[in-house]
């Protein structure tokens, strides 16, 4: 069971929910962006919720299928066809031997995920199978997918068996999960943070800026950071720092005073003043925002930070009960 | 026991948090950073992911989620931040209590100058040296691995000698192949994996320094030490695979 690749795309590579605990050797965390969207898409095919998934960037990707496939697609709106024909996101199909999966360009958001019944065959690499480009290790041969890739399948368990043969049966649901509640693929953000270890160092009206201006991403933002263009933040006064952790969401101010935010391949430790935190729940949006999207920031404390990371990963939990109930696995 | 002192715990988000051990570079701060770092690897608290070591301080990742489930776990009811920071604080009481581990001592074998060390001569230039003054100041101290950290396996190192400390390359050189040994301003280190950069190149090792099917995957880890020992280009290319000095 396989896949060729007849196009890559913009970007699209294997990812997973991250490759941690190697941090400390300055191995990058990686995994996907928008992890809820790719969580999501492996429950609808029965796999493990933290299986390596396709992360596809806003167009282009093309595949065709060796077998009967079962798959998934959720996260942004790629317009995404088979054999011509739009198919729904966010709830599980089969696409036909010989068929061909397109991905269009992003109406909404910025990624799509792509679940495959059993999972990507591919070695597991510092228990992940996260493509970390820079150092060529993880996913598919540590690198982007390229034209005429072969991608093969794990073997189907029993679950994505059970899956499988429900949709032979009775076709692709009526229903999908709806995305509202876990992600915003709006084009517009309102990203929720909470205060940096260096916030008390920033003046006053870079505070109140950070609040109220809204920050573009531009075009040079990355797997790696969103580069965000607006008005300048600055230090009180200059401080020295030395490299210490940071982590995904992190709203770091280099000298030029333009924020950054580090994102799913971000280095394992940095030196630059964080004035910020995006919170964990706001990370799915976030990693679906366009490039030249507008963005504005709402300061919230960390205990809400928290009570919201629970009350989303609750929500997974009760999609996954209803996702296994009505797949009946 | 001592009497449980609160440690400077620093929230990174609502999944992390950084503790700082003290100010500044010192190795006795830094024994203080991985003190911790070896509690937490031998006591995780349920929903633990990891802890990496900086220069002061000690960022530990968790999942709150799973510290919100604990039913056991913790000795305190609360938010999962206030778990976390009982845990820790009352985990390193221990922190002094521990012997002072040596780390290990890295020998990393480097054939300086020429082809492989482009920059040698503008050290040696810079300082009004000779070429073998500078490999003897560069090879003679054992260097503290701080932290590992920038690129896969790349250590950041105390120790240079500030008599060979010289300033970054005014254009960074887009490509710097893997081994390379550099000094850039005060730090000195070694290049894993090929990557553009601006340090002054002095020589190369063909010692490998990340595989990642190795286990642990980086040579290096925080707290070794490592000692740069001079060889020929003949050694080099005999021991493109040896891991030590001879």
């Amino acid at each position: 069971m396989s896949v060729n690749v007849l196009n890559a795309g913009l970007l699209t590579t294997i990812q997973d929910i991250g490759r941690t605990g190697s941090q400390k050797f300055g191995v990058l965390v990686s995994g996907a962006m928008d992890s809820y969207s790719m969580r999501i898409a492996n429950l609808l095919v029965g796999n493990d919720e933290r299986e390596g998934v396709l992360e596809i960037t806003l167009f282009g990707t093309k595949l065709q299928f060796e077998e009967d496939t079962l798959i998934a697609i959720t996260g942004g709106d790629l317009q995404t066809t088979v054999d011509g024909i739009p198919v729904a996101n966010w709830r599980p199909l089969i696409v036909r031997k010989g068929s061909i999966l397109k991905f269009g360009f992003a109406i909404e958001g910025c990624r799509a995920y792509l679940a495959i019944a059993g999972g990507i065959d591919i070695p597991v690499v510092m228990e992940s199978k996260s493509t970390y480009m820079v150092a060529r290790i993880g996913g598919f041969k540590g690198r982007a997918l390229q034209q005429n890739d072969q991608l093969s399948f794990g073997p189907l368990t029993e679950s994505n068996d059970k899956v499988f043969t429900l949709i032979e049966r009775e076709g692709t649901p009526d229903w999908a999960v709806p995305h509202h509640p876990l992600i915003s693929l709006e084009s517009t953000q309102t990203i929720r943070f909470i205060e940096g270890t260096e916030y008390k160092h920033f003046d006053d009206t870079s505070k109140q800026r950070l609040v109220r201006e809204p920050y573009v991403v531009t075009p040079q933002s990355n797997r790696m950071g969103l580069r965000l263009e607006g008005q300048a933040l600055s230090l009180t006064e200059k401080l020295e720092m030395l490299s210490e952790g940071v982590t995904f969401g992190t709203i770091q101010l280099p000298p030029n005073g333009k924020p950054i935010i580090l994102m799913a391949d971000r280095q394992t430790a940095g030196g630059y003043p964080k004035i910020g935190q995006v919170i964990t729940a706001d990370l799915g949006s976030l990693s679906q925002v366009k490039p030249n999207a507008t963005l504005y920031f709402k300061l919230i404390t960390h205990a809400e930070a928290e009570r919201e990371l629970i009350a989303k990963e609750e929500l997974i939990n009760q999609f996954k009960i209803g996702i296994q109930h009505n797949l009946r696995y | 026991m001592s009497e449980q002192k609160s440690l400077d715990i620093k929230v990174l988000g609502d999944s992390a948090i950084i503790i700082k051990l003290g100010e500044g570079i010192h190795p006795s701060i830094h024994q203080q950073v991985k003190n911790l770092s070896y509690l937490l690897d031998e006591y995780p608290f349920d929903g633990f992911i990891e802890s990496v070591p900086a220069y002061n301080s000690l960022a530990v990742y968790y999942s709150p989620y799973l510290v919100h489930q604990s039913k056991n776990g913790f000795q305190i009811a609360g938010t999962p931040i206030e778990k976390v920071t009982d845990y820790i604080n009352t985990l390193a009481i221990q922190i002094s209590e521990l012997p002072i581990t040596k780390g290990r001592l890295v020998e990393i074998p480097v054939l300086y100058g020429g082809e492989f060390g482009p920059d040698l001569h503008i050290v040696a230039e810079t300082h009004g040296m000779s070429i073998e003054e500078v490999i003897e100041i560069h090879s003679t101290p054992e260097y503290l691995v701080y932290m590992i950290g920038f690129a896969p396996g790349f250590p950041f190192l105390g120790g240079l000698d500030e008599r060979i400390a010289t300033p970054r390359k005014l254009t960074p050189r887009t490509s710097i192949p893997p081994g390379s040994v550099g000094i850039a301003g005060k730090q000195t280190g070694v290049y894993p994996l090929e990557t553009p950069g601006g340090w002054q190149i002095i020589g190369r090792t063909p010692t490998d320094l990340f595989v990642p099917d190795m286990s642990p995957p980086s040579l290096l880890q925080s707290g070794d030490k490592i000692k740069f020992c001079p060889m020929t280009q003949e050694q080099y290319d005999e021991q493109k695979k040896v891991t030590t000095c001879q």
